[in-house]
């Protein structure tokens, strides 16, 4: 069951009703969900949470809609892994990987989709839609048809064609867009004022984005109900880190864990870091910039929740870090080669983010340490696309072996 | 017909003194209606609300584009990765 009491503006701190409203219509800023903390510290407990389904949807008491009727293809309780071969390389002795790349549209965008469907659904809307160049489609696409809604995917022109394959597979109409990044965006939130779709991360973007706190719930829950000392999480509007955080702060002030001490590092690539720039320059409002990066899933120059990310940094004496364009896909193989596991560009990101922390001494031998991988390799092929170097060979004895001893043989 | 839109400027250090918003009101024929705001030394940004028929708020937000100040709708970026 739902607890929400209504919408808050998180500027002026104005009430609104439970609407698909993302915006103060006084002063423009964005809305947030408020809860009944009282009724849910009343029914939620380890035990009620531990008896739920092995989904995010085990939290439904702590998302703002009725759990009962979710738009539900099994996602979230994704694997964290005790991340040993790469912990000894970073010289680390508690570190995890949470493993959201093997949702069922690989990555975790499927937890924000499931619960803007379910609030989709709960408003009446009959199409779900959303602007995306990726990871975010296929989510909307998979959800939207587990729903039997009609869904509306915009995308840009020039968008890989495993990402489209991977939306249009689920039966969604695409409309590619030709034009610039900015044109398209422009359009499109034009499209969300003159149509009433149920568009997930604007009309929908309150209820959305509580999602997210599911990836800080599940790993106090597999920790054994404790904060990590440090998360590393990948950065693109800032939404995810923020809300992440904003989980693991609930569990805390409800008795379910103790004291929430986690130290919340953001990272993002060079071509595109905003945030970063502003922690810097030790500014709680970023400047807008145009993204240049591999890591297309993060390339967000204008963040919604850039604001509250830096806040959350300033509140949790976490650090941002931007990581070389080249250190990308670094983080992409070294993630692969020791614990196997493929990641896109984001989990490349958040690798070397953790790397950089790493060397710069900022998490201690013996600190419990998670990072985030939230999307999957299987996406981005292309960009690693140079590691296939395979031996080409007669299909006779003697042609690999000759292969292999040039190769540098036993010893390669 | 007369619409309404919900536009964030963001100002680059150069043009903070500019009476951009004042000259929009005036070159065009657009209502500005200021929401929030921060000013700072090295940039600004600016909510607000503008009001006209969509020729006239189109023409404007391009003049003022050519300003050099970036125009964004409010949401901020709405394609997410
Ligand atoms: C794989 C992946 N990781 C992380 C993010 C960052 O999420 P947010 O926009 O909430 O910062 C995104 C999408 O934007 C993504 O696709
Ligand atoms: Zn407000």
């Amino acid at each position: 069951m739902s607890h929400v009491t209504g919408l808050r503006c998180r500027e002026c701190g104005r009430e609104y009703p439970i609407e698909p409203l993302n915006v103060c219509d006084f002063c423009f800023g964005p809305l947030e969900v408020s809860y009944d903390y009282d009724a849910i510290a009343h029914v939620i407990s380890r035990e009620s949470i531990a008896k739920g389904p092995l989904t995010m949807w085990r939290y439904e008491d702590l998302l703002p809609v009725d759990g009962a009727n979710a738009v539900d293809i099994a996602t979230g309780f994704t694997p964290l892994i005790k991340a040993k071969n790469l912990g000894r390389v970073l010289g680390l002795d508690n570190l995890y990987i949470k493993n959201d790349s093997v949702n069922p549209s690989y990555s975790f965008k499927d937890r924000v989709v499931s619960v803007a469907a379910t609030k989709a659904l709960e408003f009446g809307f009959d199409t779900l839609a959303c602007a995306s160049t990726g990871n975010l489609a296929g989510a909307v696409a998979a959800h939207g048809a587990k729903a039997g809604m009609k869904v509306f995917v915009f995308i840009p022109a020039d968008l890989e064609e495993g990402k489209i394959i991977g939306t249009a597979i689920y039966g969604a109409k695409l409309v590619a867009a030709k034009g610039s990044y900015d044109d398209v965006n422009r359009l499109c939130s034009e499209l969300a004022d003159t149509y009433r779709w149920a568009f997930v991360n604007i009309n929908m973007r309150p209820y959305y984005s509580e999602g997210s706190k599911t990836l800080g719930y599940e790993v106090a829950e597999q920790l054994g109900w404790r904060a990590p000392d440090h998360a590393i999480v990948p950065a693109a509007s800032g939404s995810l880190f923020t809300k992440i955080w904003k989980g693991l702060k609930e569990l805390s002030d409800l008795g379910l864990i103790g004291q929430a001490h986690t130290k919340m590092h953001l990272i993002q690539a060079q071509g595109c870091s905003p945030i970063v720039e502003a922690y810097r320059q030790n500014s709680l409002h970023v400047r807008p910039i145009k993204p240049n990066t591999i890591a297309k899933s993060l390339a967000i120059g204008n963040p919604a929740d850039g604001f509250y990310a830096l806040k959350t940094l300033k509140a949790t004496g976490g650090r941002a870090e931007a990581v070389p364009e080249e250190e990308v896909i670094e983080g992409i193989k070294l993630l692969a080669e020791t614990e196997g596991v493929f990641t896109e560009a984001a989990g490349g990101v958040t690798v070397a983010g953790l790397r950089q922390l790493a060397n710069l001494g900022v998490i201690e031998k013996n600190e419990v340490t998670v990072a985030y991988i939230t999307g999957n390799g299987l996406k981005t092929q292309e960009i690693v696309r140079h590691v296939a170097n395979p031996l080409i060979i007669e299909p006779n004895m003697e042609s690999f072996e000759a292969a292999f001893m040039a190769a540098g043989g036993p010893r390669s | 017909m007369a619409n309404k839109k919900r536009i964030r400027f963001t100002f680059p250090q150069q043009l903070i003194t500019e009476p951009v918003i004042y000259d929009l009101g005036h070159k065009f024929k657009v209502v500005t209606n200021i929401r929030r705001a921060e000013v700072r030394e090295d940039m600004g940004w600016v909510v607000l609300e503008l009001e006209g028929t969509e020729e006239e708020i189109e023409r404007g937000l391009k003049w003022v584009t050519s300003m050099g100040v970036r125009v964004d709708p409010v949401s901020a970026d709405v394609i997410e990765g």
